[in-house]
C-alpha cells in the first residue's frame, strides 16, 4: 500500500506541475520566481534533510554540490547544446539536469568516501571546506568565467521541471526512508555502534546518503542556473550553505514535511519582509530566534510524510 | 501555549506588511532603486542611496519631472545576485516603476538586467564597470566607464606621463574587478611597447603579501600595478616600502575610499590611482555636489554618493526630454545623452550604452591625497 499512495503521489505531481506549466505566463513574473525559488529550495532544503536528518551526518557543503551542478550543466547547456536543433531543448535540458546531478554525485562520492568516517564537528568541518574548495576552484577556472563568473545561459527553468524535481527528492526519499534499507540510515543516526554491532556497514550507508543528497543538490543548483542565467563562485558560498541548514533545522531533522513546510516560510518570509527595508534582515532573524525557542525540535518534529503519528520521541 | 505564541507572531507579521502594494497616482513619477543596502557590500549602496535621495530630492524642490513629483522605491538585495532578481521582478511587475536606477555591483545588474530588458524598463547602473552588464540589451545603460576604458587610461598614463617601461602587475584572483583591470592594462601596456615583467596573484582578504611582492622585485619592475580594493592595496604598499621598494604603485578606483590612507599612512607616497572624481576638483559643479551632500548627510561624499547623484539626474533629465513615462520613450532619450555636465564628469551616452567621460587621477604625497590631472576620453 505505501508504495502504491507513493506511486499515486508523484504521478499526480507530475500532472499538477504540468498543468501549472501551462499557466505559468498568466501569472505575475514577481510571484512566479518566488514560487520557483520555493521549489528549488524544498530540492535543496529536502536533499540536505536526508543527509543532516535521516542519517544524522552533519555536512556545511551543500552549496558547494549545488555549484557543480549549476556550471555542469550550464556549461553544457551553453556549450555543447547549442549547436544542435532547438527543438532537441527540452530533452537535452533534462540530460543537463541529469548531467548536473551525477557530476554533484561523483563529487560527494570523492568527498564522502574520506570524510565520512568522521563524525560530528570533523564532518561539517570538511564538508565547510569542500564547499569552499568547489568555490575558489570556480573562481580560477577561466572557462567558468572565473570570478566574473558564467553569463548567457538559457532560460529553461520551469514549473514542470522545478516541480517535477522536488517530487522526485521528495518520492525518492520517503521510498527509501521507508525501505528496509532506509531503516539502516535512521539505525546509524540514532546509535551508530548498536548498527555497526547488528551488521550495517554505517560508512556504507552515511555515503549513500551523502552522494543522494549531492545528486539532487546538484539537479537544485542546475535548476537555479537556468533560472537566474547568472551564476558567479560567490553566490554558491558557505552562506547559502547555511541557509539550507536552517531550513532544515527550522522544519525540524528528519520531518519531510516539516523541512517543505519551512522550505516555502523560509522564501516567503523575506519577500512579505521586504517593506521593512534595512530591517528585513534583522525581523527575519528575530522571527528564527522566536521559532527556535517555541520550537526547539523544529517546527514539526520527526514524523513521516503522509503519516501523522511521530514515530520517534526522544 | 508557547506554540501558539510563535504561530501568532509569524502570522502577524505576515498580516502587518502584506498587501502594502504602492502604485503610481497622478502627479509621481515610480522609479526604483536597486541597492546593496546589507550584505558584503553595503558601503556601495548606501553611498549610492544618499546620492540618489540628494538627487531626487534636489529636482523635487525644483518643480520635479515633467511637472511630477519623483518618488524612489528602494530594494534591497543582500549583495545578493539572486535576490537582486527577485527585487528588480518586484519593482516592475508590482510596483510598476517606470525605470530602475542599480545595480553597483556588476555581479548583481548581470542578475538584474536581463529583466529590466525583458519588460523593457531601462535601467541605469551608476557603478557597474564589467563590460557584458550593457551587453544584455539596449536598455541597459551605466553612467561609469568601464574596465577596459580604466586599464587602457592607467597604461596609458604609465607609459606616457610617468614614462615608464618596466610594470609589474599583482591582482586579486578572486575579484573579477580586479581580473578585469589587470588584463586591459597588460593589453594596453604592451601595446604601447612597455613590457609586464612580472605578474603574481593574491585572493581578496589576504594580509600578507610579502612572498609576491619578494617575487616581483626580483624581476625589477619601474613600477607596481595593483588593481584590486583598498584594504589590500594599502597593506600591499605598506609591506613593499618595508621591502625596499620605494617604485610608483597604481591602482583603480576600488583604491577610492577614506580607509586607503588610514591604513596605509605615508607610505603611500608615490602612488597613483584613478577614481571617477575628486573632493578637491575645483569646479563648481563638484564643490555645490560636496557641500550640499555634507549639509544632509553630515559626510564626504565618496565616489559611489557621486555616481548615484549623476545616475539619477541623468534618467530625470532623460525623462524630460523624452516626455514621456514610458519605457521605449525614456530609452531612446537616454541612449540620446550628449555631454550632460554630471558631478563626475561631462557624460556622452555611447552606441553601447557605456558612458564615455573623463577619468581623474589621484596622486598621493606627503600622506594626502592630491588631485593630479583630468583625462578626457
Amino acid at each position: 500500500m505505501k508504495i502504491h499512495k507513493s506511486v499515486i503521489f508523484l504521478a499526480s505531481a507530475i500532472v499538477l506541475s504540468f498543468l501549472a506549466t501551462l499557466v505559468e505566463h498568466r501569472l505575475n513574473p514577481y510571484y512566479f520566481q518566488i514560487i520557483i525559488y520555493i521549489g528549488i529550495n524544498i530540492v535543496l532544503a529536502s536533499s540536505l534533510n536526508l543527509i543532516n536528518g535521516f542519517a544524522g551526518q552533519f555536512s556545511l557543503g551543500h552549496a558547494g554540490f549545488m555549484a557543480v551542478g549549476a556550471y555542469t550543466s550550464a556549461v553544457l547547456t551553453t556549450g555543447l547544446f547549442s549547436s544542435v536543433n532547438p527543438l532537441l531543448n527540452i530533452p537535452l535540458f533534462a540530460l543537463a539536469l541529469l548531467c548536473g546531478g551525477i557530476v554533484a554525485a561523483a563529487f560527494g562520492l570523492l568527498v564522502g568516501i574520506p570524510s565520512l568516517r568522521l563524525k560530528g564537528d570533523y564532518l561539517a568541518i570538511t564538508t565547510l571546506g569542500f564547499g569552499e574548495i568547489i568555490r575558489v576552484v570556480v573562481q580560477n577556472l577561466d572557462f567558468l568565467g572565473g570570478a566574473r563568473g558564467f553569463t548567457g545561459i538559457p532560460k529553461l527553468s520551469n514549473f514542470f521541471w522545478v516541480f517535477l524535481t522536488a517530487a522526485a527528492v521528495i518520492f525518492t526519499i520517503s521510498n527509501l526512508i521507508n525501505s528496509t534499507y532506509g531503516k539502516a540510515f535512521t539505525a546509524v543516526r540514532d546509535d551508530e555502534i548498536a548498527a555497526e554491532s547488528i551488521g550495517i556497514s554505517s560508512t556504507r550507508v552515511k555515503v549513500t546518503a551523502f552522494v543522494t543528497g549531492a545528486f539532487f543538490a546538484g539537479v537544485a543548483g542546475a535548476l537555479y542556473a537556468h533560472f537566474v542565467t547568472y551564476i558567479n563562485p560567490a553566490q554558491f558560498s558557505f552562506l547559502k550553505s547555511f541557509e539550507i541548514v536552517v531550513m532544515v533545522i527550522i522544519g525540524g531533522m528528519g520531518s519531510i514535511l516539516g523541512v517543505i513546510f519551512s522550505a516555502v516560510l523560509l522564501t516567503i518570509l523575506p519577500e512579505v519582509l521586504r517593506t521593512m527595508a534595512q530591517y528585513r534582515m534583522v525581523i527575519y532573524s528575530l522571527l528564527l530566534i522566536i521559532i527556535m525557542i517555541t520550537r526547539p525540535q523544529g517546527l514539526f518534529a520527526r514524523r513521516r510524510f503522509g503519516k501523522h503519528k511521530a514515530i520517534l520521541k526522544i | 501555549m508557547r506554540k501558539t505564541l510563535g504561530v501568532l507572531a509569524v502570522t502577524a507579521v505576515f498580516i502587518m506588511t502584506y498587501g502594502c502594494v504602492a502604485n503610481e497616482n497622478k502627479d509621481e513619477i515610480l522609479i526604483g532603486e536597486l541597492g546593496s543596502l546589507t550584505g558584503t557590500t553595503a558601503t556601495f549602496g548606501q553611498s549610492t542611496h544618499h546620492g540618489l535621495e540628494l538627487a531626487v530630492e534636489e529636482t523635487n524642490n525644483a518643480g520635479g519631472v515633467l511637472g511630477k513629483k519623483i518618488t524612489l522605491l528602494v530594494e534591497d538585495d543582500q549583495s545578493k545576485p539572486e535576490e537582486a532578481a527577485t527585487a528588480v521582478t518586484k519593482l516592475i511587475t508590482r510596483d510598476n516603476v517606470r525605470a530602475i536606477i542599480g545595480e553597483v555591483a556588476s555581479s548583481r545588474s548581470l542578475a538584474a538586467a536581463p529583466i529590466c530588458q525583458q519588460f523593457q524598463i531601462p535601467m541605469v547602473s551608476p557603478a557597474s564597470t564589467n563590460p557584458e552588464v550593457t551587453r544584455k540589451g539596449d536598455y541597459i545603460f551605466r553612467v561609469c566607464y568601464i574596465d577596459p576604458f580604466q586599464g587602457e587610461i592607467l597604461a596609458k598614463f604609465m607609459y606616457n606621463s610617468l614614462g615608464l617601461r618596466k610594470a609589474a602587475i599583482l591582482k586579486d584572483v578572486k575579484n573579477d574587478y580586479s581580473m578585469g583591470l589587470a588584463q586591459f592594462f597588460h593589453e594596453t601596456f604592451t601595446a604601447l611597447g612597455g613590457s609586464v615583467v612580472a605578474e603574481q596573484a593574491y585572493s581578496e582578504g589576504d594580509s600578507d603579501f610579502r612572498a609576491q611582492l619578494t617575487a616581483l622585485k626580483a624581476a625589477e619592475p619601474e613600477a607596481i600595478f595593483v588593481p584590486g580594493y583598498y584594504i589590500e592595496a594599502a597593506l600591499i604598499v605598506k609591506q613593499a616600502r618595508e621591502l625596499n621598494m620605494t617604485m610608483p604603485m597604481l591602482g583603480g578606483d576600488g583604491w577610492d575610499s577614506s580607509k586607503l590612507l588610514e591604513v596605509g599612512g605615508e607610505s603611500l607616497n608615490n602612488t597613483y590611482f584613478s577614481t571617477h572624481y575628486s573632493v578637491d576638483d575645483t569646479s563648481t559643479a563638484v564643490q555645490n555636489f560636496v557641500a550640499k551632500y555634507r549639509s544632509r548627510f553630515q559626510e564626504i561624499p565618496d565616489a559611489m554618493a557621486a555616481l548615484g547623484y549623476d545616475a539619477g539626474l541623468i534618467l530625470f533629465d532623460a525623462i524630460r526630454r523624452a516626455e514621456s513615462v514610458e519605457g521605449p520613450a525614456i530609452r531612446d532619450a537616454l541612449a540620446a545623452t550628449e555631454n550632460f555636465s554630471g558631478v563626475t564628469g561631462k557624460i556622452t551616452i555611447d552606441q553601447d550604452r557605456n558612458a564615455r567621460k573623463s577619468l581623474v587621477i589621484i596622486s598621493v604625497a606627503d600622506g594626502a591625497l592630491k588631485y593630479r590631472e583630468t583625462i578626457q576620453p
